[in-house]
Parts: structure tokens; sequence; C-alpha cells
């Protein structure tokens, strides 16, 4: 951006040294993400409470702001003036570090988004693999939360989100490597660039997609694959322990990840931010939203599955299907 | 190039002092009234049994090392889908051997019942 370049050049002719002066434009970047991972995660946690209502024939929050539209608001000046209560037992390093963790990482995947042709924070060449690595994290952050808890539950619920994320980490990354087999790069801005001058790679990846949602929707402990966190056996799962603001802010990762998931779905299958009349950014926002309300609506319509059958799906159809699929888009490739 | 990753590390550096410093913003705000019975680890109501930190049958230690192999070929795939096109069949050959010798594995361990949840 060249705003950004102007701003650099500003400062090193000032006088500031070269290394801090480097350091300014990814910080401003940063903190323009944050506040729109804020302002999106405060707007979807309403999204999700008045599709969840609607869904069920009730009308979800309507007393804070026409249609409860700054419920979320309301809930963050609760939650932040909320007890922080640490139990005792717990190990609590650990326990504090853990939504450190969870939060650092999945707000750093989205340096490589890229929101229009040059609206991106930093592309990078190893953009997927960047991606694959930050969202491992995740896995830690729940170990580390479960264990210290010092809590049956906590720990229970940490075991099989750990048994369920590495189970549905290797057909999503296989599924996201036949998308850059087609493309020929790892960058996500290149991607984006080769689907514009092919077509959407929906349609030679139906069966890549149907994977890779699959086991998004396993890796966000969302619906029908929210075990970790099943209410009616397990409490709260890995978050038990956790109230107030400490409690937000793994909520507020949870959100995150489902922004990056869509975002993630949107840019590889659906041509991210490329459309016609309307701007890039607005398509790659329309994009973003249709699949976090098609999570949403996959959430409050499908019932949980069991942890038996949750491996065996992993394990012994997604797995299989994944490879089936990067080697049919191999010979596509070599035949194209 | 290096300022490529100048970026990672500030971003991380930025989400980790984001949860820091709303924590501490919080401790102005919020009261602290702590009790034993406050603080006990929730068993939904009950006097806790025992500590929660439980020596535990890890079920998925099986799936892991599986994962583990998986995970590594993996790896591998990125570089080889990236460079897949300049070297054509020679590439899809030897990456269909190199999963071929890990679906072997795979069916091994099915049919040993080791995908099996138990």
């Amino acid at each position: 951006m060249d705003m950004f370049t102007a701003m650099h050049n500003g400062l090193v002719q000032m006088g500031v040294p070269l290394w801090l002066a480097n350091l300014v434009p990814p910080l401003v970047k940063s903190l323009i993400l944050l506040l729109f991972i804020l302002l999106n995660c405060m707007f979807l946690i309403w999204m999700e409470r008045k599709v969840a209502g609607h869904m069920q024939r009730r009308m979800g929050p309507m007393r804070t702001g026409p249609h409860g539209i700054i419920q979320s608001l309301a809930d963050v000046i609760k939650l932040i003036s909320k007890e922080d209560i640490i139990p005792s037992g717990v190990d609590r390093w650990v326990f504090v570090l853990a939504p450190i963790v969870a939060f650092a990482p999945a707000f750093a995947v989205f340096m490589v988004i890229p929101f229009g042709p040059t609206l991106i924070a930093q592309d990078l060449n190893i953009a997927l693999i960047f991606i694959a690595a930050l969202t491992s994290f995740v896995v830690i952050s729940f170990l580390m939360a479960g264990w210290s808890s010092n809590n049956k539950w906590s720990l229970l619920g940490a075991m099989r989100s750990t048994a369920q994320l590495i189970s549905y980490e290797v057909p999503l990354v296989i599924s996201v490597v036949a998308v850059a087999l087609l493309a020929g790069s790892l960058s996500l801005q290149e991607i984006v660039e080769a689907q514009r001058q092919s077509f959407w790679y929906i349609l030679v990846q139906p069966l890549g997609f149907l994977v890779f949602l699959t086991a998004s929707l396993a890796e966000l402990n969302r619906s029908p694959f929210d075990l970790s966190e099943a209410e009616q056996e397990l409490v709260a799962g890995y978050n038990t322990e956790y109230s107030g603001m400490r409690w937000a802010l793994l909520y507020l990762t949870e959100y995150a990840n489902l922004i990056t998931f869509a975002a993630i779905a949107s840019t590889l299958f659906f041509g991210g931010w490329s459309g016609p009349v309307l701007p890039p950014v607005v398509w790659f926002l329309i994009k973003v939203y249709f699949f976090i309300f098609l999570v949403m609506w996959i959430r409050w319509t499908l019932p949980r599955i069991r942890v038996d059958q949750l491996m065996e799906l992993g394990w012994k159809g997604l797995l299989p299907l994944s490879l089936v699929n990067l080697a049919f888009t191999g010979v596509y490739v070599l035949i194209r | 190039m290096l300022q490529q990753y100048t970026s990672v590390g500030v971003f991380l550096t930025v989400g980790a002092l984001f949860v820091a410093v709303t924590l501490l913003v919080g401790r102005l705000l919020r009261p602290h009234n702590p009790y034993p019975e406050k603080l006990a680890p929730y068993e939904c109501g009950e006097i806790p049994v025992g500590g929660g930190q439980v020596r535990f049958n890890i079920r998925y230690y099986i799936f892991a090392l599986i994962f583990v192999i998986f995970d590594v070929e993996t790896v591998f795939l990125y570089p080889w889908a990236v460079v897949f096109e300049e070297i054509g069949l020679f590439a899809f050959v030897v990456m269909m051997l190199f999963i071929g010798t890990l679906v072997e594995g795979l069916v091994y361990a099915w049919k040993k019942g080791a995908l099996r949840w138990v």
C-alpha cells in the first residue's frame, strides 16, 4: 500500500532509525486489523444469537438498541467488570498464558488474508504454510487451558479437542494443497490472481471443498463437531474454569478463527475478492459473511455426532477422500 | 524479504500484548473478593474429589502417531505443489508412490483396528 510506503519514507527522512521505521507500517496495519477483528467478532456474536433465535422461532436479543444490535457491547462491559477467578490448585502460569497462546496466532493469520488487490497486510510466498502452522497453535492452547485448570471437565474437553483437531488437520491440509497445485503457488494473492485468469476453483474442486468444509467445522469445534464443549456432558470443555475477561478472550479467539475459516474458504475456492461491478473488498466481505452464515446455519440445524463416529469420519472418510482428490487434481493439472 | 517476517513478529507481539493489556485494564475495574468456596474447581456443585490433573488414558495415542506421519507428509506436499508444473509427470509418479507407501501404512492400521475409538 502506497500510504504505508509514504509513511515509512517520511519517518526515515525525519531521522527515525531505519529499524524503527520498518516496524511502523506493520504496527499500524496490525492495529487496523485488530480493530476489524474486534468489531466483527462483536457483530458475529450478536448475529449468531439472532440466527439461533430466528431458527428456533424466537427473537434473540431485543432489548439493547434496535433489535439488540448493541447487546455485544453491553456484554463486553459486563465481562470486563466481572471478577476474574483463578481457582485454587491451577497451574497459574499455564492458565494465564493459554489465552495468549490462543489469540496471538489466531490474530497473526489475518496478516496474509487478501481483502483486495492491494488491501493485504503482508503477502507471504508461503502463506498457506503460515496459516496451517499458526492455526495449529490452537491445539496447544486447548491443552494448556484444559490441563492447567485442575478440573476434570476441562481435562476431558481438552483431550477430546486434541484428538479431534489432529484427526482433521491432515485432510484439511491435503485439500488445501490441491488448490495450491492448481494455482502453482502458496501465496493467497497469487491464488486469487490465478482464479481471476481462469475460474473459481470450486468448479474443479467440489470434493476438495467438501472435505475442506467438513474438516474446518471440526477444526473450529463447531457443531456437528462441537464435542469438546458438549454442554450436556462436559459443562463447557477446556474453558470451564475461565471466567470474566479471560474467558471472553478465548471466546473471541473462536470467532476470530471463524472469520479466518470463512476468509480462506472464499479465497481458495470462490475467487477471493474478485467479482464484477462492486469493489473488491465488498465482494470479499459478502463471501466471508456468506460462509459465516453457512457455519451458523449448520450449527443450529445438525445434531452433534458421537466421538467414535467423529474419529471414523476423519480417518476413514475424509483422509482417503482428500488423497483421492489430490491425485485427481494432479492428473487434471498434468493434462490441462 | 526480511521485512515480510518483521510483520510476523509485529503481529504476534500485538496479539499477545492485546490480551495482556485487556486483562490489565480489567484489573482496574473488576472486584477481587476470593474465598475458598469460590476458588474450588467446578464439579457440578459437589465438593471436588481428588485433583484435576490426574493420570489419564490418552485414547488418541495411536491416532497421534499416525497423525505425525501424515503431518510430515503434508510438509513435503507444499513444495511439491508449487513446482509440480515444472517437473510434470515425474513429480506426479514419485509423489503418488510416496503417498501410496503411507496409505499402505494407513490400511494396515485400519485392518489392525487401530483406527477404532474404544
